[in-house]
């Protein structure tokens, strides 16, 4: 039988402020254990948490990116649960009435557009750090240590609809929420360290059928590497257990990345009863018309607008234009360089080759991002225009790239220092060339019968005594000349 | 309405006697009676209200404050180390 599978990720994404979502503390990352608390974030009895401002206008900026509607109306609710980790005995989340309702947004998978539904985006504190004994040294074994330094720190939780139907489509869906999280500059969508999470909600049900199997959450998945492999493992471990005469389980299964499966917290888990209700220290929210309308015009220009405005306006395919609107930064060095060095298409094509290429190729050599780029936009425009004057050739340019990279300064500087100036003077070259067809008398015997191919290896021969600072198109004349 | 002391001691991690689990049963049921009497009023017209207070938008700015001392937070707690609450082990 043919199964299809359903799943709905919930994304909890670390929103960038500088303070936590009800207290004046630090959200700053990795500083000593417990020294960005107060009685507010550990819950000491009596205090009053009070609602940071950005974390609201980010939601609510989010929520817009994702076409959703801003409730003119909602409040803050408690989530009780009991764990080391949230000291109040309580998480403030919000249940009914949450900032950011029926949104959607696009993915592409395989060439087709794909609309995936936003349930829901609400505003929500983290709880602390559990740190459990081997991590921590291995004191006598029978403890935990936790650390509130996480404790408060806002998030918001995106909840999408049920709307996927392949572990493909999930990453894809993952892959566009961060982009459009850091293009707001909302979350840095660091998987790796956590300010950006997913849970799955997945089952599978035979191909045709209409109504929803059970489904199992699938939590703990935390790179992006794993959303897709966690998804194949749960789609064939339920199709399997549905073929098998079981079944599929409500349960919570945790993602063992080591193990490459998904395990059931059986026992381990708290029973599901949060007996939410709302939080009576938190004043509802009425968000202002203007200044709602102001988050909305301030909002920048989001990827798929971008990718296409590249497409029409550079002439890029598609493929180029995704790769160069996926991060905000790149698409700025980008757009920075094509508007200094030509208004022409081939231009902006040209750019485009040499920032997918050479210019990817060298951060990722140092894994820096686009920000920690030595090279400006500019300096990379300069040198195109060396290129089309003749003063440089093709093959050396990389050379010289690659120096600006390393030394940050401007093409013509490097060019006069190392000598990279192409010979374009016919005697020069032909002295070059005639040496090389001395050098080799069995090469030109194959190539005049024939052979060529072999054309290349002369131009390769050629280069390599100019050091590649041969004008290749009188050397491809010289050759031709001669040898014919 | 009859509370489970059972259910609620599960959910809150405590264990109790059968001795506690009587005498709590006992309190809180007749702390539901009580509240329970609300239900006799006539509710039809009335919009719901999480609040009491006529307040809406009560917002901070993004600004960091100094948090306590470490010491300070932790001596709060039954248990500590010197850079963390201890807890009894938490997973296996």
């Amino acid at each position: 039988m043919k199964y299809e599978a359903v799943i709905g990720l919930e994304v909890h994404a670390q929103i960038l402020t500088d303070t936590k979502i009800f207290c004046g503390c630090s959200t700053k990352f990795g500083s000593e254990p417990n020294t960005q608390t107060c009685p507010v974030c550990i819950g000491m009895p009596g205090v009053l948490p009070v609602l940071n401002k950005k974390t609201l206008e980010f939601v609510i900026k989010t929520g817009f990116a994702m076409n959703c509607t801003i409730s003119p109306y909602s409040r803050f609710a408690r989530k009780n649960y009991f764990y080391p980790d949230l000291p109040k005995g309580y998480q403030i989340s919000q249940y009914e009435l949450p900032i950011c309702e029926h949104g959607y947004t696009e993915i592409v998978v395989d060439g087709n557009v794909k609309k995936i539904g936003i349930t829901r985006i609400h505003m929500e504190e983290d709880a602390g750090k559990n740190i459990h004994e081997s991590a921590s040294g291995g004191q006598g074994g029978n403890y935990s240590f936790v650390d509130l330094n996480r404790a408060g720190v806002p998030l918001m939780e995106i909840v999408s609809e049920p709307d996927i139907r392949s572990p493909k489509e999930a990453a894809e869906y993952m892959k566009k929420l961060r982009t459009i999280l850091r293009y707001l500059g909302v979350c840095d969508g660091n998987m790796e360290q956590g300010s950006l999470r997913c849970d799955a909600n997945v089952s599978v049900r035979p191909a045709g059928q209409k109504e929803f199997s059970t489904r199992a959450e699938v939590k703990n998945i935390n790179s992006f590497k794993f959303v897709e492999k966690a998804l194949e493992y749960e789609i064939k471990r339920q199709i399997k257990v549905i073929e098998e005469g079981g079944k599929v389980l409500q349960e919570t299964r945790l993602w063992d990345s080591n193990k490459g499966i998904t395990e059931s917290m059986r026992g381990k888990e708290e029973a599901h009863d949060y007996r939410y209700f709302p939080e009576p220290d938190l004043v509802p929210i009425m968000v202002e018309q203007k200044w709602v309308d102001n988050i909305k015009s301030s909002l920048p220009e989001l990827p798929d607008v971008k990718r296409e405005r590249f497409v029409s306006e550079y002439g890029l395919s598609e493929y180029d234009a995704d790769l160069l609107t996926d991060e905000k930064p790149l698409a700025d060095w980008y757009e920075e360089a094509t508007a200094s060095y030509s208004l022409s298409l081939s231009g902006s094509k040209i750019i485009s080759n040499w920032v997918k290429g050479e210019l990817t190729r060298l951060l990722n050599e140092e894994n820096k991002t686009i920000e920690e780029c030595p090279l400006k936009p500019k300096q990379l425009a300069e040198m195109l225009t060396l290129m089309d004057k003749g003063t440089i050739s093709g093959k050396i340019a990389k050379t010289v790239f690659e120096e600006m990279y390393k030394t940050g300064n401007d093409a013509e500087v490097i060019v006069k220092e190392k000598g990279l100036v192409q010979i374009s003077d016919e005697s020069a070259i032909e002295k070059a060339v005639d040496e090389v067809i001395a050098k080799n008398p069995k090469e030109v015997e194959r190539f005049k019968a024939g052979d060529e191919k072999l054309i290349g290896f002369f131009v390769g021969q050629i280069m390599k005594l100019t050091k590649g600072k041969a004008n290749p198109q009188i050397v491809n004349e010289l050759l031709k000349k001669k040898l014919l | 309405m009859k509370i489970s002391v059972e259910h609620i001691a599960k959910l809150a991690r405590l264990s109790l006697s059968e001795q506690e689990k009587e005498l709590f049963s006992a309190q809180l049921n007749s702390i539901i009676v009580y509240v329970e009497k609300l239900s006799e009023l006539d509710t039809k017209d009335i919009e719901p209200t999480s609040h009491v207070l006529s307040l809406n938008n009560v917002v901070r700015d993004d600004t960091p404050r100094e948090s306590i001392l470490r010491d300070e937070a932790l001596s709060n707690a039954p248990d500590h180390t010197e850079k963390f609450y201890r807890v009894p082990k938490i997973i296996e």
